[in-house]
């Protein structure tokens, strides 16, 4: 079974200008210690959807207006504000893309990492100190007995995350959802940290959900990914299917925009024309229409449902020809 | 924190506080009337006068005068009163501690409904209370205080007569006082809390925090309040300080025997010496409040140390 089913999944901002459909109409599948790659430009719903898992979107302007969320069976949308308290932090942890500001500047970060196991896990200070320097020295702080009692700022971004981690991993959840946790740091961090998550959550059976523009992080880390555009998936699949054999224009664009090393330098980025659509005004069809190079009569017509397009991949364009 | 820090911060104060004093003692020379005529009264003759003014020193070179009177400062002595011939030191020692009553009172009232109405308020924004708080801070802001003392005291001691008109000889006389001057302050931090709590709310640690499963009471009082707090010491020090030197009015008001009415009975009759005096004291206050200010930022904020 299904360790997170999300079905047709709607958040909703109600700004001045109108409403911003963040997130319309998703569905994903996550099974227990499986790693998904959530992938899209900034602005395409990514992080609101993996918010909106442990409601913590802002309301107001966001909401909630539909779907279904099942985490071991349970409707996490239906579940009492106690009962979600419950699973946050505990079952499904979060770690967030800024080091810098997702840690409190006041707080020791001995006391923050200690909150969740006093809470979750009814440890006594003495007993959350002892733990607390454990989990340090899984993620690989040193001299964890001097740091505890440091505060955030006294970090540099790369500890902080691995602070976070800690936190996040403190409970032994069952889900991580990891928010961009690499976007902020240098890139010889990202690959560390991303190592890190990778085997701890290996090692503990984590299932993990992660957030990334980067494909190339998708590409070496996850198991299945799902591409998003404008509030939607349109492509899904097992990861080295999706990079085989790309369908989604979008997709194919994306891929085409990533530099690689192991190709000649002479040969261009193709960017992908075009802006994002404006998220308040939709188009009635393909939200990917007015960019993509393969438009149809039907794609401003008609939005397009995912279909199978091989096993276990799926993608929502009409398009059909041979790639 | 250092020690070091501290005696820096102090020593700093002399020439701040030397500075202070001769601002002072030019003002008072430079308003016009003579303390000699003052004391002498309207039908001396002009040798009365001249005699009193050799008495009180202000025949001298205004230069020698100050120079005396710093120099008589350091032996801790700041002159004699011009009415009463009393040390000024004793005249303030007699009404500072009223002072400080008051102004701590009102101060610990200020914050106590001010922090707790702008919390609420900042958590529960754009609420009935929200609205019903900040209306009535607004009004708490523009109210003058002489005319909210006259109010309280025509409500609550001469209508239902809970508590004294005047005076300071007991609790119950401080209740009023402390109402009327610790209003506008307690209005003042009451919308610094609120805008202060709605911009901490929002920040990313608070989405963490609440990611923890922490509930909304912990999330609050652990993770936004201290954050919030910081800009709101701030104005809780500034207050204090104007509170300790600007209470003049409600004193007057409520026939307080602090130095607020002291040092308008001194400005008056131009008794130099006292004005200088409770100025000087009142001064030496104010930097002593924004020293704990400056102490108290780095106990909530660990990112600030002093060197």
């Amino acid at each position: 079974m299904s360790l997170l089913q999300v079905r047709d999944l709607k958040t909703y901002f109600y700004t001045d200008a109108g409403v911003v459909r963040a997130v319309d109409g998703v569905s994903y599948d996550l099974k227990e210690g499986e790693t998904l790659g959530l992938v899209g430009e900034s602005g395409c719903g990514k992080s609101v959807s993996a918010l909106s898992i442990l409601r913590l979107i802002a309301n107001p302007p966001g909401k909630i207006v539909g779907g279904e969320i099942f985490f071991e069976g349970k409707d996490l949308l239906k579940i009492s504000e106690k009962e979600i308290r419950n699973i946050r932090g505990n079952h499904i942890a979060m770690i967030f893309q800024e080091p810098m500001t997702s840690l409190n500047p006041v707080l020791t970060i001995g006391l923050q990492i200690g909150e969740a196991l006093e809470l979750h896990r009814n440890m006594n200070k003495k007993e959350a100190r002892e733990e607390i320097l454990r989990l340090l020295r899984m993620v690989g702080i040193p001299d964890p007995e001097r740091r505890i009692g440091d505060y955030p700022h006294q970090f540099s971004g790369g500890m902080r995350q691995r602070v976070m981690i800690a936190m996040a991993l403190s409970c032994n959840p069952k889900l991580l959802i990891a928010d961009e946790p690499t976007t902020a740091v240098d890139v010889t961090i990202q690959a560390q940290l991303l190592e890190v998550v990778k085997e701890l959550t290996s090692r503990l059976g984590t299932a993990v959900m992660l957030i990334t523009h980067n494909l190339g992080v998708v590409a070496r880390h996850v198991n299945r990914m799902a591409v998003m555009y404008a509030g939607r998936i349109i492509e899904q699949g097992p990861a080295a299917e999706v990079y085989a054999h790309p369908w989604h224009p979008y997709t194919i664009g994306l891929l085409a925009s990533v530099p690689r090393l192991d190709k000649p330098r002479k040969e261009r980025l193709v960017p992908i024309d075009g802006q994002p659509p404006n998220l308040i005004l939709l188009p009635p069809g393909c939200s990917f229409m007015p960019r993509c190079s393969y438009r149809m009569e039907i794609c401003s017509k008609e939005r397009p449902e995912l279909r199978p397009v091989g096993d276990g991949h799926f993608t929502a364009c009409w398009a059909n020809m041979e790639r | 924190m250092s020690g070091q820090y501290i005696i820096r911060r102090l020593l700093i104060m002399i020439p701040v506080l030397l500075g202070i004093s001769l601002i002072i003692f030019t003002i008072v020379r430079v308003i016009p009337g003579d303390p000699a005529v003052v004391l002498a009264g309207p039908h001396a003759t002009k040798d009365v006068v001249d005699q009193v003014r050799v008495q009180l020193g202000l025949d001298k070179h205004p230069v020698k005068q100050y120079l005396l009177f710093i120099g008589n400062i350091f032996k801790g002595d700041l002159g004699n009163s011009n009415r009463t011939g009393l040390p000024v030191t004793k005249e303030i020692m007699a009404r500072f501690p009223n002072t400080l009553i008051l102004a701590f009172a009102s101060i610990l009232v200020a914050t106590i409904f001010g922090v707790t109405t702008g919390i609420i308020a900042g958590v529960k924004q754009n609420s009935k209370f929200d609205y019903l708080s900040m209306l009535v801070a607004l009004f708490g802001l523009s109210m003058p205080v002489f005319w909210l003392g006259l109010m309280l005291m025509l409500l609550f001691s001469i209508k239902l007569g809970w508590f004294p008109s005047v005076g300071a000889e007991s609790f119950k006389h401080l209740v009023l006082p402390a109402i009327t001057l610790g209003a506008n302050s307690t209005a003042i931090i009451a919308r610094m809390t609120r805008s202060s709590m709605l911009e901490v709310i929002r920040l990313d640690y608070i989405r963490t925090a609440r990611a923890k499963g922490l509930s909304e009471k912990v999330v609050i009082s652990r993770h936004a309040l201290k954050n919030a707090l910081i800009p709101v010491v701030t104005v809780i020090g500034l207050q204090t300080g104007t509170l300790l030197g600007g209470a003049v009015l409600t004193e007057i008001v409520f026939a307080w025997p602090g130095i607020g009415r002291l040092l308008v009975e001194a400005i008056l009759s131009r008794d130099y010496p006292i004005v200088q005096g409770v100025v000087l004291v009142v001064a030496t206050m104010f930097i002593f409040v924004n020293l704990i200010v400056d102490i108290l930022y780095s106990v909530l904020d660990p990112r600030i140390r002093y060197h």
